[in-house]
């Protein structure tokens, strides 16, 4: 088919409209959820079962993979400090970029694709077996029931998760640069404590890790609640929110790192 | 007042999802104390009527009314109020599949009232004692049949002990057994609590053994509400096809399509 200027045109008027009308959808379904977050937090036993499902279950990967990333920070850092004559700051190199940066960005995208991706999957197929409909028709609001828990524990394992990262990539790093490059075992350490700041490292971090905790607990169930109902949809649903969580992750990071840590010295 | 009020009436419903019309101008109404069984073509709203009933979808013109209550008119919390008297099937059960037979016909108990742990489990036991079920309590969904599956459901959707049932297809997917269980327990429910009951079904043989009354929808509107003996009799070319289960007739066997042979010629 020959891509004539007008159909070139109205197809980027589609696509541009469709997306338009679908954010705002998100944004009505996120003025939804916020509405009935208060009923929720009435009945709290509802929360910790998805606290368990997606904080608890998302430990093992967290803690395996901030080991890793410390590691690889201890060897790399190590590698460009010893030019400078300054290994004893890897303990400080390390420490802010995990607490700073890597806790909370890392810990949101493993979170996305090991926790978010479950729930979209679990609301998907809820709506697609009616499920959903038949809790409405009990004069159960799914949004208050399904909905409100599912992104509050996003919001609550989030911080924790990412701290959790940042501690274990601390301690790999200590392994790898006292145990086996054989820095100083207390320079290590004193450096980190005397450089790394409260408000501005570690209550920015978690601040990070809330906001990412929002993005992706909204984004997950957003996907999952208005899936198609087939297998595909579930399926694509799924994608999406690995996708979407992932890219508004990086891009919120962006944008928080410069609020956050621009002109500070 | 007559001696059966009338407790469900629609007026001049109109519905469509997108350009597609789906009922088209229908208006039908429900005594207390009835069953009625809504059949008609896949597609032909069926479904799309349970669910202006239920106050799941609203109409683009008429009214429904519940009891005097106009129900698209309804504010959440009043249908949610509304909802409480009414009980559905669906058409697979839709259990929540993360919760035991026994907590899934809890759930209403649970989520809607303040009875004491005992109380629930009293209540629970007999409402799957009724439907036969007592001993698969603590089986979970997935490992139940098709049939037990449909029957807590069906003790799920009456825990609360509501007026109005709606039965969204009760028999799809059963054997001859099942479908024999469900329909006896349906016309013993109806009995027993005073419900007033509506069954959307393809099942014509079942129908007509349960029902009071049946109303056959076409091309969006009641093409006739029949007593079923009146059906059984009917001479009527759209019924008798229906009754036959003939595959061409009224309701045409082809999708439409452009001729066959300019179809196949085509280039």
């Amino acid at each position: 088919m020959k891509a004539d200027p007008i159909s070139l045109l109205t197809s980027l008027g589609h696509a541009v409209t469709s997306r338009l009308d679908r954010l705002g959808l998100a944004a009505r379904f996120a003025f939804a959820v916020f509405r009935v977050l208060g009923v929720v937090f009435l009945r709290f036993g509802l929360i910790i079962r998805e606290l368990y499902f997606s904080g608890v279950r998302s430990l093992s990967i967290v803690i395996v993979s901030g080991l890793f990333v410390g590691m690889v920070l201890a060897v790399q850092g190590y590698e460009v400090l010893q030019r400078y004559g300054s290994t004893e700051a890897l303990g400080v190199i390390v420490a802010l970029s995990l607490v700073r940066e890597l806790g909370p960005v890392v810990s949101a995208l493993l979170f996305a694709g090991r926790a978010s991706s479950a729930v979209t999957a679990e609301i998907g197929l809820m709506r697609a077996t009616d499920q959903l409909a038949a809790m409405d028709m009990m004069a159960v609001d799914p949004l208050a029931r399904v909905i409100a828990p599912r992104f509050l524990a996003a919001i609550f394992s989030l911080p924790l998760l990412a701290a959790l990262f940042s501690a274990a990539g601390v301690c790999g790093a200590w392994i790898i640069g006292v145990k086996l490059i054989g820095i100083d075992d207390g320079a290590f350490w004193s450096q980190m404590q005397a450089s790394v700041d409260v408000r501005i490292d570690i209550v920015n971090g978690v601040l990070k890790s809330i906001v990412f905790g929002v993005a992706v607990g909204l984004i997950s169930v957003f996907e999952g609640f208005f899936a198609v109902p087939t297998a595909e949809g579930v399926s694509t649903a799924t994608t999406r929110t690995v996708v979407t969580s992932s890219l508004a992750v990086l891009l919120l990071d962006l944008v928080l790192t410069v609020m956050m840590f621009r002109g500070l010295n | 007042m007559s001696e059966r009020q009338e407790i469900i009436r629609i007026e001049n419903v109109r519905f469509a999802y997108g350009e597609r019309p789906i009922l088209d101008d229908l208006s039908l109404t429900i005594r207390r104390g009835e069953i009625v069984a809504i059949m008609g073509a896949s597609g032909g709203g069926k479904t799309t009527l349970l669910g202006l009933i239920g106050g799941r979808l609203t109409p683009s013109t008429g009214r429904v009314f519940i009891e005097d209550q106009n129900v698209p008119a309804l504010s959440k919390s009043a249908l949610y109020a509304l909802r409480r008297r009414i009980g559905m099937l669906f058409q697979f059960g839709a259990l929540f599949t993360d919760l035991s037979v026994f907590e899934n016909v809890a759930f209403p108990y649970r989520e809607q009232t303040d009875l004491s742990e005992d109380m629930i489990r009293t209540l629970v036991l007999m409402k799957l004692e009724a439907v036969g079920l007592r001993g698969a309590a603590q089986l979970m969904p997935s490992e139940l049949s098709g049939g037990m599956a449909r029957r807590v459901a069906l003790a799920r959707a009456v825990t609360l002990d509501p007026s109005i049932m709606l039965y969204d297809e009760p028999f799809t997917g059963l054997d001859p057994i099942s479908v024999g269980i469900i329909g006896r327990l349906i016309k013993r429910l109806n009995a027993a609590l005073g419900m007033t009951s509506i069954i959307v079904t393809h099942d014509l043989n079942e129908t007509l053994r349960l029902a009071d009354r049946v109303v056959v929808l076409s091309a969006g509107k009641v093409y006739c509400d029949l007593a079923p003996d009146d059906i059984r009799v009917s001479t009527d070319p759209f019924i008798r096809q229906f009754a036959d289960g003939l595959p061409d007739g009224p309701v045409p066997f082809h999708y439409p399509a452009r001729d066959y042979v300019g179809d196949l010629l085509a280039s």
